[in-house]
């Protein structure tokens, strides 16, 4: 702040500095201007590899002004480029070499029991590419904080999320991706990592600043290397295990503190977009909330010769109808989010809002307005689903008054919802606080197909389990796995990792039992709040479950993003993963106030035995004559007086 | 003759203006501070101790509005009120009854929270020993120009603080730690506030040079908390802080009130415990001293007219025509999810 100038300057002197002032300035201005335009020349990236300045500066700028129209041309030439048939040289040489790309959705499905889910995508393309190990200082819209955090840690897909609540399959249906209650995260490292834990560690610290979670608190104790689940999803030809690591934290809490950082990432930020709608009170007032960040590699085209970084922010809520105050069955963006949209992101090339309206085809249950022509239809989660489209990109979406809120009105609540394949659940069964036992109960609800799940299930080293007392038995026969992985814990060291291949067979419910038995923890161990228990992460049920409708293997191009997350290879059956709930078991917990206690009773213990002996041994008596009455002493007195001996 | 007056106007004229260009200096100079640094910190667990939480985020809150960013605020909440299941407005902390003011806001950025809220790393946050790999958005990247304010906040006792119901941090260690700060040069002054019971216990073993302290009760007295709402069912706000808040709603990035108006914050009518404040350790005379000092992240600018070179910008991008002329032979594909066969034959 600069200092109040309250003395009074000669206005003769004020002139000639002003004066002075004014012709050294514009002296400047000119070799500064120069040197701001030499600095971006420097900047522009791989297309340009020989140009006259002036010449790049122009082009520079004209790209700078006409995005749209630049990504209009390249999504042409890509469509071109899969139309042609001509050889790789002049294709590359022709087409300028595609830009970043940013896209954000949001798809709105009223559920069976009267809620609603909404789901966010933002999906950010990078076109660069790291595997080559060059340093890159360029970030456009892909955030720069997870880009040095890629490039750092060498790692080759990162998946992390939040979430809060747990989703109800048998009243929701299946969610287009789902998470555990929790954090969790689990990352694949490039094959040059040397020393994979370390780095592990340094990542969880790193993303911890950078959520502003307690990831910190991931370390061997919770982290395991699973075998066969969580294969990458994005692209590459190795798979070697040894350089995954999953971990999950069931006990921490997502706050506003979270969805700050992870709002920081989109390129638009909240000031435009769809990105508006997230506001805080709104998003955390619901059933259940899970905010999360994908980062893979991904096919740059159909061809897939070139590889490009993707980043997907997903954000799936789903608003209660009765907490949310009206008894009568209406939804509308103003109701879930308390905004409406005005604009699309500007640096986004799509901007849709798609609305399920699959049971509703002739308008028969619910009226949506305002209306919109344009309808989609896309096989997701194994169904053919129909969406109303919203393209934010159109300024007639907005209408006359600039905004839009789209609104459902119920008229009648009839049908069925179609139940979910796959269902899974997890409780914990026994007694007291020595043993134990898990049982997780997995649901197949398909009238005649049998399908494989691959079950982790990855417990804390303070519940022993028993292995030799694992069962798993389906329609009350027992069902052998086809491939069992267990890894036994060490205390303080690593937790307990089962892994196994199980067929379950249609329409029938295959449960798995483990017994356990309770550790007693070092004082020191305990968590401040020890009564409340402590937490064993979900299980993890990964499966390929027969679909309803043939599956499009071929090319993604020109799909929603919800239906484009998980890679599929098959036509008949689609890939999904399920997570049960987390269990809360209590462990022995010693009365912590003992100590003081203690204190107290061997104090006075020891108080009382000893003085009591010191008294006994060092106490001498002496014989005292008791002090005679009054009427006594006054006698005794007058007998003194007249000389004769006392009483 | 006219020149010889024009002279001496312009010699009388450029004296005066040196003189306020000296004072101008003097005020410039005066606090010797060039960065603002603030840790908070709440200490307390549990739904019953909300209003511990909402003091903390309204110090917080007053801190951001006046211009300390982000980054330069370690905040440490033990517990999480605001999307505790038992809010009945989740996302969202109080600190004046009938809901009228959300502490919490929609841009909070927590640094510690929860368990990582202990003794060790709060005395490691002061005195910058962290581990290696930590991020720095939980580090105080404080140097010897930097004013740091420090906030505590919980239920405490006669020299003891208690964090999170199971440990204590004693004004020994406090002291000490307050010590190696100085010691290794990390502050240039630092003030420091608690609204705990008998507070001032705290601050009576200090004995570092530039620290002033501020305490909501002296010893043998207990801090009381000021009003409960019937809506969320727990007392809101302690009082100090409550009146602490009002004080500091009317500050401004701007303004020039002085610690001395911030010592006669919530009196004994108003707060039942007499607060307490502690300046010998402090060089300067506290009513020189700014609020904003402390409160506010006031930056001092020194206009200059040089320009500078920056150095040339590293060219690395010669390389690319050579990649773009040779053709990726490999064809990359995506990983099947669940490949049955080869998991059984592992």
């Amino acid at each position: 702040m600069a200092a109040h100038r309250c003395g009074f300057l000669p206005p003769l002197f004020i002139l000639c500095a002003l004066s002075v002032l004014t012709v050294t300035w514009t002296q400047e201005t000119i070799p500064l201007g120069s040197h701001r335009a030499a600095a971006a020349d420097s900047k522009p990236t791989d297309t340009k590899s020989v140009a006259q300045t002036t010449e790049q500066l122009a082009v520079e700028q004209r790209q700078w002004e006409a995005t749209e129209v630049e990504e209009a041309t390249s999504a042409a030439a890509a469509v071109s480029k899969q139309d042609n048939s001509s050889p790789e040289d002049v294709v590359q040489t022709s087409t300028p070499k595609p830009k970043d790309e940013f896209q954000e959705e949001l798809v709105v499905r009223p559920l069976h029991s009267g809620d609603i889910y909404a789901s966010f995508q933002f999906r950010t393309l990078w076109q660069t590419d790291f595997t080559r190990e060059r340093k890159v200082s360029h970030y456009g819209l892909f955030p720069k904080s997870l880009g040095q955090v890629i490039s750092k840690f060498s790692v080759r897909e990162l998946h992390i999320s939040f979430t809060q609540g747990y989703w109800r399959t048998m009243q929701w249906g299946q969610p287009f991706l789902s998470s555990p209650p929790g954090a969790e995260l689990w990352v694949w490292f490039q094959d040059t990592v040397t020393d994979v834990d370390g780095t592990w560690k340094e990542l969880a610290n790193v993303l911890s600043g950078i959520f502003c979670a307690s990831l910190n608190f991931i370390d061997s104790t919770n982290t395991v290397q699973p075998t066969a689940s969580f294969k990458p999803l994005g692209i590459g030809n190795v798979t070697d295990h040894r350089f995954l690591r999953y971990a999950t934290l069931p006990r921490e809490i997502v706050c506003t503190e979270n969805l700050t950082p992870w709002k920081k990432l989109l390129p638009c930020g909240t000031k435009a977009g769809l990105a508006v709608l997230l506001k805080s009170e709104k998003l955390f007032h619901s059933s259940f909330y899970s905010q999360a960040v994908h980062i893979r590699p991904v096919c740059q085209d159909w061809q897939c010769k070139t590889a490009s970084w993707e980043l997907r922010q997903t954000l799936n809520v789903v608003f209660d109808l009765h907490n949310s105050g009206q008894g009568k069955r209406e939804w509308s963006l103003f109701k879930m989010f308390s905004r409406t949209l005005t604009e699309a992101c500007p640096l986004a090339s799509t901007s849709k809002i798609y609305i399920d309206v699959t049971d509703n085809p002739e308008g028969e249950q619910f009226e949506l307005s305002p209306a919109t022509a344009l309808l989609s239809q896309a096989v997701v989660l194994g169904d053919r689903r129909t969406f109303s489209v919203y393209d934010l990109t159109q300024q007639i979406t907005f209408g006359t008054v600039r905004s839009l809120n789209v609104l459902m009105r119920w008229k009648s609540s009839e049908g069925d919802m179609l139940r979910p394949l796959l269902h899974a659940e997890r409780y914990v069964a026994g007694y007291g606080l020595q043993t134990g036992e898990i049982h997780t109960l997995m649901y197949n609800n398909h009238p005649y197909r049998s399908f494989p799940v691959l079950l982790l299930d990855s417990v804390p080293w303070y519940l022993r389990m028993y292995i030799h007392t694992l069962t798993v038995t389906s329609k009350g026969k027992d069902n052998k796995p086809s491939y069992i992985h267990y890894q036994p814990s060490k205390d303080r060291v690593r937790p307990h990792l089962l892994e196994m291949l199980v067929q379950l067979p249609p329409n029938s419910v295959t449960e798995v039992t483990v017994e356990f038995e309770r550790a007693l923890l070092k004082w020191t161990e305990y968590t401040p709040d020890p009564n409340h228990g402590f937490y064993v992460g979900s299980s993890v049920i990964s499966s390929l479950v027969p679909s309803l409708v043939a599956l499009d293997t071929n090319s993604t191009w020109q799909r929603p993003l919800f239906s484009t997350f998980f890679p599929c290879k098959e036509e008949s059956s689609y890939f999904v993963r399920v997570y049960t709930e987390p269990l809360l078991v209590n462990l022995p917990t010693p009365d912590f106030s003992m100590p003081y206690n203690v204190i107290c009773l061997t104090c006075t213990v020891v108080a009382v035995g000893y003085g009591s002996l010191y008294n006994l041994l060092t106490r001498t008596f002496q014989i005292e004559e008791p002090s005679p009455g009054l009427a006594k002493r006054l006698a005794n007195i007058i007998r003194r007086m007249r000389g004769v001996p006392p009483l | 003759m006219t020149l010889f007056t024009l002279l001496f106007l312009l010699s009388s004229c450029l004296l005066v203006y040196c003189i306020n260009i000296e004072d101008n200096v003097g005020q410039f100079f005066s606090s010797g501070h060039t960065n603002n640094w603030a840790v908070l910190v709440c200490t307390s667990r549990f739904w019953f101790n909300y209003r511990h939480v909402a003091n903390t985020l309204s110090v917080y809150r007053s801190v951001k509005r006046l211009g300390i960013p982000d980054s330069h605020i370690v905040l440490m909440l033990a517990d999480d009120m605001a999307c505790n299941h038992r809010n009945p407005k989740p996302a969202t902390v109080f600190s004046h009854k009938n809901m009228e003011l959300n502490v919490y806001g929609d841009d909070v950025e927590v640094d510690y929270r929860g368990y990582e809220v202990t003794v060790e790393n709060f005395l490691r946050v002061l005195t910058g020993r962290l581990p290696p790999s930590t991020p720095r958005s939980k580090r105080l990247l404080s140097d010897d120009r930097s004013n740091i304010l420090i906030y505590l906040t919980g239920h405490g006792g006669n020299g003891f603080l208690k964090f999170q119901d199971s440990e204590e941090i004693s004004n020994v260690e406090l002291a000490d730690a307050f010590e190696q700060m100085w010691q290794k040069r990390r502050y240039n002054e630092l003030l420091f506030i608690i609204d705990t019971c008998q507070g001032a216990s705290m601050y009576e073993r200090f004995y570092s040079p530039n620290l002033m302290a501020l305490a909501s009760s002296q010893v043998g007295e207990d801090s009381l908390s000021h009003q409960p709402d019937v809506g969320i069912g727990v007392h809101l706000m302690d009082r100090y802080t409550f009146y602490l808040l009002e004080f500091l709603e009317d500050i401004h990035p701007a303004s020039k009130t002085c610690m001395n108006d911030l010592f006669k914050v919530c009196p004994k009518s108003q707060c039942v415990s007499t607060p307490g404040h502690r300046t010998d350790l402090f060089l300067r005379d506290p009513g020189s001293v700014l609020v904003t000092d402390f409160f506010g992240s006031v930056r001092k600018v020194e206009i200059t007219m040089d320009s500078i070179n920056l150095t040339s910008v590293v060219s690395h991008r010669k390389e690319e025509p050579a990649a773009n002329g040779e053709l990726q032979k490999e064809v990359y594909s995506y990983s099947d999810q669940l490949p049955v066969s080869e998991i059984i034959h592992q």
